[in-house]
């Protein structure tokens, strides 16, 4: 009798909170278009017209990164980051394949999480996007002028790069924090001896402005916890970094259960001006990790792969002062801190509520040493002493917060799969609007910066659950991301639209802080690449042993030379080839049958290389792929491949003119 | 102002060498998927775009239709018309000194018989490379020739083309009138002192 009472007791209230759910979605419904007079109009970009905002979403286990623009939704382009990409040749070309060398070898994909812009004075200054890996740690630079990536560096002494990659208010440093602790450096031990032998790391990269200069500035060892998401400081907290903790039970098995025990875990507040006088004073250790640090030149069209060896360690209980443990409930996901720098916001996944701290008090408990534990050295801050205020949100299971900078805080809430928007003032909830499904993360153009409003007026959820929303498309599904129009007093469901991959995080910024700086083609006269042909003149054969190298070019409607003869099977034939184009979007393709790894998509002014190692002997086709003009079918040519010991002269032609050995 | 006519005359061949500061034509080519179209400046010394890779695009375009490639190296013109109106300056500048009224005549009329040369010059060019297509070529329309206008505008298959005189062209203008009215003036002023 007693558990069908708490059983009926369960479905009031659950039916309670379902009607309350229902009450507060009524207007908006699950989304039907007619429930929205205005909304089509607010999201409609006529054809021609450009949208307001770009926003750059992870591409998730893609390990890409896709660009939409918004209000509208549409993808505008596929960002090749961390994974190969045949589409763009990208890690299948021999100048971008030095991008993707780690010390495992190359590694060909990635899981990419948080993309983030560079900051400068706490404001998005449109240079670059950030973006962090997760399986294989690593941070890639994306350049706003071209929208490649031009640089990334491996963090070692870390597993799972989840924390990352939140610049410091002027880029000083990106940050990164290991999502697995493992033995740190790396080290055969039994896996049970996790609390003995497993550590944490965070890392500060520096060079975020210096295109080329990125590498990791040291790096702080700290307990064998899973650290989850960071944050940087800004304003008054300017100098601090904040990092989120789970698993403080330090479980190695079974970690859904046994890392979930605590009503507590922590928020690691890191002082970096501080680490900065402890590196200078000498006092951090130089471990031999090495790490890989890529780079993409834009003159040489070419990334150089470049394998480091030294860290700058620094350990807490040697450096008085460096960290800090807040206490938040309980295993907090996102670490937020507000547009004016003062509030920290602890989303605590498993939780009901939202605990924000206060930066003015964490610094008091700290001077006034308020300290309940202190664990390795690092001192954990009286819960009570550094409160600020709980959001009683009725929701369950805040993941993550941005700001409006109306003194608002907008929440996403997992498991009851709702955004909440609430005061930064009084801590109450003002509005709260279902996310269809379970939304993960969310974002507000700017709203991680100091200048929310100047950048901001939507808010985009981004669910990890798609189901009914759009045309099924058998067992797999695109991840849907929502748009919300949030300038009003309520939030306004705008618009769903399909993403790649399951995009962590996205970013927006307005358009006219980027469009202006965008690269339309490579000028010739600057193309470095060392095997550039830039005259039609110029191109040759050459055969080394059993390497052959063919300088071609590309213009609108062939390719020069069309007609080559003396490949033998088993030579390695390097295809160095360059758009001589000197226009916008007129990029060439170049493709050969057979091939083992993709095509080039060669952009005006531009030099890529494709390795060809023919198999048998035969003619074999090769053509442009990318429709390029009215005789774009005729852009093809032929390349003739004899038998090893076959006595073939070397021979090259275009049209009338034949040249050889 | 006794020396008025002389300033004028001198003011004028000064204001010729303007033709070095800004292209004397322009040829715009319009099609849909070329917004903002693409231009090609034609200036007393050289041919320039309004981008980096104009001279080649226009000649990819023409490639096509079997025209020639224009090469501003190989255009003859491009390397005397500078030393013509250098000339034509340095002469001015004389006749402004000898200040003869008749001479002031002489270099107006030099100079129109000049443009027109060059005008004409222009148009045989144009239509060189409209008429005189390669037997080869990819696309080949019985009939269609692509002599672009001198004036005007003209629809040359899919490319509206767009032709008229550019800033540089109003140097030579203003030269003219100025030759015209220090003549006028000077003549004014010999007439009233007899």
């Amino acid at each position: 009798m007693k558990s069908l009472n708490f059983i009926f007791t369960l479905l009031i209230i659950a039916s309670v909170f379902f009607y309350s759910g229902c009450g507060n979605g009524s207007e908006n419904g699950t989304g039907g278009a007619m429930s929205y007079s205005n909304a089509a109009e607010k999201v409609y970009v006529a054809p021609g017209e450009y949208d307001e905002y770009y926003a750059f979403f992870s591409g998730g286990f893609s390990g890409q990164v896709t660009v939409h623009g918004l209000p509208s939704g549409r993808l505008l382009k596929t960002i090749p980051v961390f994974s190969v990409d045949g589409e763009k040749g990208y890690g299948f070309n021999e100048e971008t394949k030095p991008m993707l060398m780690t010390t495992f070898g190359f590694v060909p994909w990635d899981d990419s999480h948080h993309p983030k812009l560079s900051l400068t004075k706490g404001e998005h200054d449109g240079n670059f996007l950030f973006i962090n890996g997760n399986n294989t740690p690593r941070i890639a630079r994306i350049d706003l002028t071209t929208f490649e990536t031009t640089e990334i560096i491996q963090i070692p002494n870390t597993a799972g790069l989840h924390g990352s990659p939140y610049p410091t208010e002027n880029t000083e440093y990106l940050l990164a924090a290991t999502r697995f602790s493992v033995p740190t450096p790396q080290k055969d031990v039994p896996i049970d001896s996790y609390k003995e032998n497993f550590k944490g790391t965070f890392t500060f990269i520096s060079g975020g402005q210096e295109p080329g200069e990125m590498d990791i500035a040291f790096q702080i060892l700290v307990p064998g916890y899973d650290y989850d998401k960071a944050n940087s400081g800004k304003g008054p907290s300017h100098g601090w970094a904040f990092f989120t903790s789970y698993n403080v039970e330090q479980a190695n098995t079974l970690k859904e259960k046994n890392a979930s025990q605590y009503d507590k875990d922590y928020i690691a507040a890191v002082n970096w001006k501080k680490a900065e006088e402890y590196i200078a004073q000498g006092k951090f250790h130089e471990w031999p990790s090495e790490y890989y640090h890529n780079y993409y030149d834009e003159k040489t069209h070419m990334a150089t792969a470049t394998k480091k060896k030294g860290v700058k360690v620094l350990i807490p209980s040697e450096c008085p002062g460096l960290v800090y443990y807040l206490p938040a409930p309980k295993s907090p996901h996102g670490v937020d801190v507000n547009p004016t720098g003062e509030y920290i916001v602890a989303n605590g996944k498993l939780s009901a509520d939202l605990t924000v701290h206060s930066f003015a008090k964490m610094i008091a408990a700290i001077e006034a040493e308020k300290f309940d534990d202190v664990i390795d050295g690092i001192p954990v801050l009286n819960f009570d002493a550094i409160l600020a205020g709980v959001v009683e949100s009725g929701g369950l299971g805040p993941l993550h917060t941005e700001f409006d900078g109306r003194g608002n805080g907008y929440t996403s809430f997992f498991i009851s799969s709702e955004v909440v928007k609430w005061s930064l003032e009084t801590y109450e909830v003002i509005d709260r609007h279902p996310a269809y499904y379970s939304i993960g993360h969310l974002s507000i153009p700017g709203g991680g910066t100091m200048k929310p409003w100047e950048d901001g007026k939507y808010l985009i959820a981004l669910n990890k659950i798609t189901k009914d929303r759009y045309l099924p498309t058998g067992p797999e599904l695109a991840h849907s991301a929502q748009l919300f129009d949030i300038s009003g007093e309520k939030m306004e469901l705008l618009l769903d639209f399909p993403t790649m991959g399951e995009p962590h995080y996205v970013e927006g910024i307005l358009a006219s802080k980027i469009i202006d700086r965008q690269v339309k083609f490579y000028l010739l006269e600057e193309n470095e690449h060392p095997h550039r042909t830039l005259i039609e003149a110029d191109t040759k054969v050459i055969r080394k042993g059993n390497e052959v190298h063919i300088y071609g070019t590309l213009i609108r409607s062939h390719i020069a030379p069309d007609n080559i003869e003396g490949i033998k099977v088993g030579d390695k034939v390097f295809w160095h080839i360059t758009n001589l184009e000197q226009d916008w979007d007129v990029p060439h393709g170049f493709a050969i049958m057979g091939a083992n790894n993709a095509e080039l998509l060669i952009m005006p002014g531009q030099t890529e290389t494709l390795l060809w190692e023919p198999k048998t002997e035969g003619i074999y086709p090769f053509y442009c792929t990318d429709f390029c003009s009215a005789l774009h079918q005729e852009m093809q040519g032929y390349v003739r491949v004899s038998a090893r010991n076959a006595n073939t002269k070397m021979k090259w032609r275009l049209d009338e003119e034949v040249f050889g050995e | 102002m006794r020396s008025l006519p002389k300033i004028l005359i001198i003011l004028g061949s000064v204001l010729l060498l303007g033709t070095f500061l800004s292209p004397i034509w322009r040829i715009t080519l319009e099609a849909p998927q070329y917004p903002g179209g693409i231009t090609m400046y034609i200036w007393i010394n050289k041919i320039s775009g309004n981008q980096p890779g104009t001279l080649q695009n226009i000649n990819i375009l023409n490639h096509y239709i079997g025209m020639k490639m224009i090469e501003p190296e190989s255009i003859p013109e491009l390397k005397y018309f500078p030393k013509v109106i250098i000339g034509l300056a340095m002469l001015g500048i004389v006749f402004g000194f000898i200040n003869n009224k008749k001479l002031f005549l002489v270099w107006g009329m030099i100079i129109i018989i000049l443009g027109i040369l060059g005008i004409y010059d222009f148009y045989l060019w144009e239509y060189d490379y409209g008429h005189n297509l390669a037997d080869d070529a990819a696309i080949k329309i019985p009939g269609q020739t692509y002599q672009p206008p001198l004036f005007g505008s003209k629809m040359l298959l899919n490319f509206n083309a767009i032709s008229y005189p550019y800033y540089g062209s109003i140097f030579i203008g203003l030269s003219l009138a100025l030759s015209f009215a220090a003549f006028f003036l000077k003549r004014k002023e010999d007439n009233s002192k007899i």
